[in-house]
């Protein structure tokens, strides 16, 4: 889901940033008001998580790999802005240290997988844990259900910004200049590997570490 | 022990297993993730570079592309050791440059 260079062109990362960017303004305001010092490391934690997930290529029909992203979670347990940023931070340390994303990507995959993604998941999570017990079973099937949309939600952005490609950005000869693949083929081959697998490794992930918090955090789920 | 000692630990425990991010597509002999393949292999799969993608593709020189240490030997288990390695280095300066970044951000009253 990590777009690369060269697979968007001006028009969509030229756009994809000037919607992050803003996001990113907004998620430092919201977060000078509401993040305290002593979270700090757990913004740190998060990142470092979501960091992390995102190495454990899995394969699936077709001969290609995916991977969970863990926003949800971190979104669940800090709140959708920072779950924005630290999500943000991992990716773009992942372009820059790793080659894993394109640079010019970065405003794309930021909003694709930290924003987008941290957003519906925080909401739906809210929306189905409404008036449930921190420590009570809802919040894990809010958790895993939010999960598995968002990520779903991340894939499905990134297969419609590429699947835009071919045909916003044709050369003379009216061959794509971008990403070749339009929209026909990216969004099933998306939808399908996320709704069918990946979507599901979220969930498990995301239920897993909220039981943990559950049994030796529960503050944290307030 | 504090939880974020134990979820340190616990990531500790994820970037020990990584390598598993590459030996497990390795024995499946999967390729990269959907959309995320290199010009050589979009000439194979469609016959053809596309002209943007040919200028913009690899414009950037990241220091450990496609999380490799330099001089890493070229079997599985290299290549495990390296990703290892790799996360490793990448899940600290996450955490570092998210916790300065918190820090930063965060509420400057002495309450939090």
């Amino acid at each position: 889901m990590h777009i690369p260079d060269g697979y968007l062109g001006p028009a969509t990362y030229g756009a994809m940033y000037g919607i992050m960017v803003p996001v990113w303004a907004a998620a430092s305001w919201k977060l000078n008001r509401t993040l305290k010092a002593r979270q700090a490391p757990y913004l740190a934690l998060g990142a470092a998580f979501s960091f992390v997930l995102m190495l454990f290529n899995i394969p699936v029909l077709g001969g290609t790999t995916g991977h969970a992203a863990g926003t949800t979670l971190i979104a669940v347990l800090l709140g959708p802005w920072a779950a924005t940023v630290a999500v943000s931070v991992a990716l773009i340390i992942q372009a820059l240290l790793f080659g894993d994303g394109g640079i010019t990507a970065i405003g794309a995959n930021c909003f694709n997988m930290a924003a987008a993604g941290a957003f519906t998941g925080y909401g739906i999570y809210r929306l189905l844990a409404m008036g449930s017990q921190p420590t009570g079973r809802r919040r894990l099937v809010a958790g895993g259900v939010a999960a598995y949309v968002s990520l779903n939600v991340s894939a499905l952005l990134a297969a419609f910004q590429l699947g835009l490609q071919p045909l916003i950005a044709k050369a003379a000869d009216g061959r794509p200049l971008y990403a070749p693949f339009p929209l026909e083929v990216a969004m099933p081959a998306m939808a399908l590997q996320h709704l069918l697998f990946f979507g599901f490794v979220e969930a498990a992930v995301t239920v897993l570490v909220i039981r943990y918090f559950q049994k030796n955090e529960p503050e944290m789920l307030m | 022990m504090s939880t974020t000692k134990k979820l340190w630990i616990g990531i500790g425990i994820l970037v020990l297993l990584a390598p598993l991010g590459v030996v497990i597509p390795a024995l499946f002999g999967a390729g990269g993730a959907w959309g995320e393949w290199g010009m050589a292999e979009i000439e194979k799969i469609v016959g053809f570079v596309p002209e943007g993608m040919r200028r913009l593709s690899g414009w950037w020189k990241s220091p450990l592309p496609e999380y490799a240490l330099p001089g890493q030997s070229t079997g599985i288990f290299g290549k495990s050791i390296g990703y290892l390695l790799a996360a490793a280095v990448g899940a600290l300066l996450t955490a570092g440059a998210g916790y300065l970044l918190a820090k930063f951000l965060s509420r400057k009253d002495h309450k939090g």
